[in-house]
């Protein structure tokens, strides 16, 4: 029987992103509602610094391993170090931070060892038969429920910002889970993917990160065209304007203006997203803006759970008199 | 080459929705639906590299009756043919049980690439890819935002995105699972011509029993996951809502910036 909970972390050269911590702080949650501590994985070649941090957590153990073969993350590496060890130690769930690189494998993870695949979730709770999860369907305009049927391993991902990592719990009295190494035979992994490197994305010379007041458009804007109230909004406030990713694939404006999880991550005093629908991809990118201000035809739309002042209505109509209103009150 | 790309049909991300009476899923009478964003991309994809290296596109969609029409626009764009996973048994699957049925699907035919997009505007599990791959047994890469054929149409060089404005480049070789991200090109509009044409080819239905499947390894059956209810987030929750028309709701705001968050 699936016993047990794990957490397997991500890091960048040793150094862990907060993701991760959220990720020890669900895997934490969960081990508690099962009943028992949670145990960490850390793969890569050289983490033994990372380890040490990692273990001052409430964790029953920390597997570490050693591996030349773990340095460049590769899903063929990755799973050949990760298959045999959840195979063999059959824990009831595997906890992922949501990123790009834990997507790239998990799913074939899961395909591989026959487990289940239960992706960015943000929270669960027990319910009358087991653990109900949440996570977002329909881009985020609709909070799913979902539940887990049958026996043996699941992996789980869980989205950014969904379980606070400043409620992972720290060993107290300064004590230090076991950390211990985890042997790894990466000789029959086929390589998969020959990395020849990485390279920044062109053409970043709008630096939105250090503008005060952003005006965002979505693709309710409807085309290239159709860019002048938000341009003359822009002016009125003194504003940088920034976007949501189909304006930018849809090539109404240039990749650089694009805000989110693939563009850039803002935080100006004033944020006004308008024709935005509130995407996880996107609200990571601003939900940090002291205010944020959401223009939307839709009243459901989940830019609306993030904003602090709404306007339901066509931002054709809503931007012009907005400018109008600012020009007013600017004299 | 002969490249597959496997497209999925699913609500207008701009339409209104509602929940369903069972409280399990969305309505679907009335919903306007639309091929899922990157995966037109990877049609587009598909259908540049098939022109360039002097091959064809074949289109897979699993779904309803109604998944016709988005398989009828991949045709009208230039598909040569499709096959339509139509089988109520395929229906309701979570990301394993999808991509078990679409793995079936393709290895019945010999590819030399296949494309998907990264994730689906509806459920999102962004895996049916990465399993599609892991039944074939071949490379996958997830947000595939370049593809540069090398050595003779033998391997790719792959760009994939990771966050905050870095990508990895990568050699992957060929046959592969390549998982399109948005954004990678510009997908084209449907000539009157190709749409005409489109009505004069293939849709071929593929059932589990084609496929070598029985019911209980597909569809909601087949599953780990079962989805239990839907609601919408509490919206606005926090957010002071200004009422009236637009005028009058852009005056208040103003008011609120100046006065009350201090930021004008
Ligand atoms: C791996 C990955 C990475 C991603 N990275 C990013 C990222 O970095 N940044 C990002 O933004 N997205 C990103 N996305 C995409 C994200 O999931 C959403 O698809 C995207 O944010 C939606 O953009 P949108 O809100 O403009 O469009 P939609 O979701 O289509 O919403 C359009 C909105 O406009 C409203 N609207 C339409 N017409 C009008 C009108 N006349 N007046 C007022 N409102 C109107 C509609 O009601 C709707 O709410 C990523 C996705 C993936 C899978
Ligand atoms: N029912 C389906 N029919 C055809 N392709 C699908 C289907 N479901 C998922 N896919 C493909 O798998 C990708 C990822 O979907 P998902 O794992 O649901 O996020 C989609 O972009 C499609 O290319």
């Amino acid at each position: 029987m699936a016993n047990g909970v794990w957490v397997v972390l991500q890091h960048r050269e040793g150094q862990l992103p907060r993701i991760s911590f959220e990720a020890i702080a669900a895997a934490q949650k969960l081990a508690a509602q099962l009943g028992g501590k949670a145990e960490a994985v850390l793969l890569g070649a050289g983490v033994g610094l990372a380890a040490a941090e990692v273990a001052k957590f409430d964790l029953a153990a920390v597997h570490v391993t050693d591996d030349p073969g773990l340095r460049v993350y590769t899903p063929g590496a990755y799973i050949g170090a990760l298959a045999p060890a959840i195979q063999a130690a059959s824990p009831a769930f595997v906890v992922f931070p949501h990123t790009y690189q834990t997507v790239d494998y998990m799913a074939r993870l899961a395909q591989g060892i026959g487990a289940g695949l239960l992706p960015e979730v943000t929270g669960f709770e027990s319910g009358a038969d087991g653990l109900v999860w949440a996570r977002p369907v329909m881009g985020g305009k609709l909070q799913s429920k979902v539940r887990v049927r049958g026996e043996g391993t699941v992996l789980v991902s869980v989205q950014s910002g969904a379980f606070p990592s400043d409620s992972a719990v720290l060993l107290v009295e300064a004590g230090e889970a076991d950390v211990k190494p985890l042997a790894v035979d990466l000789s029959g992994v086929k390589p998969d993917r020959e990395v020849l490197g990485y390279e920044e994305v062109g053409g970043d010379t709008v630096d939105l990160t250090k503008a005060e007041i952003i005006v965002a458009v979505g693709r309710g804007i409807g085309g290239a065209d159709k860019m002048a109230p938000v341009e003359a909004l822009a002016k009125a406030l003194g504003a940088e304007i920034g976007a949501s990713r189909p304006v930018i694939d849809n090539g109404w404006l240039p990749r650089d203006r694009q805000i989110g999880s693939s563009g850039q991550t803002v935080a100006p005093k004033l944020y006004v997203a308008a024709g935005i629908s509130g995407a996880i991809q996107h609200l990571v990118g601003m939900k940090g803006s002291a205010v944020i201000v959401a223009i939307n035809k839709d009243p459901g739309a989940p830019i609306f759970t993030v904003a602090d002042y709404g306007i339901v209505g066509d931002l054709h109509e809503v931007l012009p008199a907005l400018t109008e209103a600012v020009r007013a009150a600017k004299g | 080459m002969k490249i597959a790309v496997c497209i999925k049909q699913v609500p207008n991300t701009e339409a209104r929705l509602r929940v369903s009476r069972d409280g399990r899923w969305v309505d679907e009478e009335d919903l306007p639906f639309v091929i899922n964003e990157s995966d037109e991309y990877a049609l587009e994809e598909g259908l540049r590299i098939a022109e360039k290296t002097g091959g064809e596109v074949v289109v897979l969609s699993l779904g309803p009756e109604r998944v016709k029409e988005a398989l009828r626009k991949a045709l009208a764009v230039g598909a040569a043919r499709a096959v339509h996973l139509a089988d109520p048994a395929f229906s309701g699957g979570d990301a394993l049980a999808t991509g078990r049925a679409l793995a079936a699907a393709l290895a019945r035919d010999s590819f030399d690439l296949v494309l998907t997009g990264s994730q689906s505007d509806d459920v999102g599990y962004g895996g049916t890819g990465s399993v599609i791959a892991g039944h074939l047994g071949w490379p996958h890469v997830w947000l595939v935002m370049g593809v540069e054929l090398e050595e003779g149409n033998a391997s790719a060089k792959v760009t994939r995105e990771m966050e905050s404005g870095v990508n990895e480049v990568s050699r992957v070789r060929l046959p592969a699972v390549l998982e399109v991200q948005a954004g990678i090109n510009h997908p084209r509009y449907a000539s009157l011509k190709g749409i005409m044409a489109a009505k004069k080819k293939e849709i071929a239905a593929a059932s589990p029993a084609d496929l070598g499947l029985d019911a209980g390894q597909i569809g909601a059956a087949g599953s780990r996951l079962e989805i239990v209810a839907v609601s919408f987030p509490e919206s606005g929750k926090g957010a002071q809502m200004l009422e009236g028309d637009a005028k009058a709701a852009a005056a208040k705001l103003v008011e609120k910036l100046q006065k009350e968050a201090r930021v004008l």
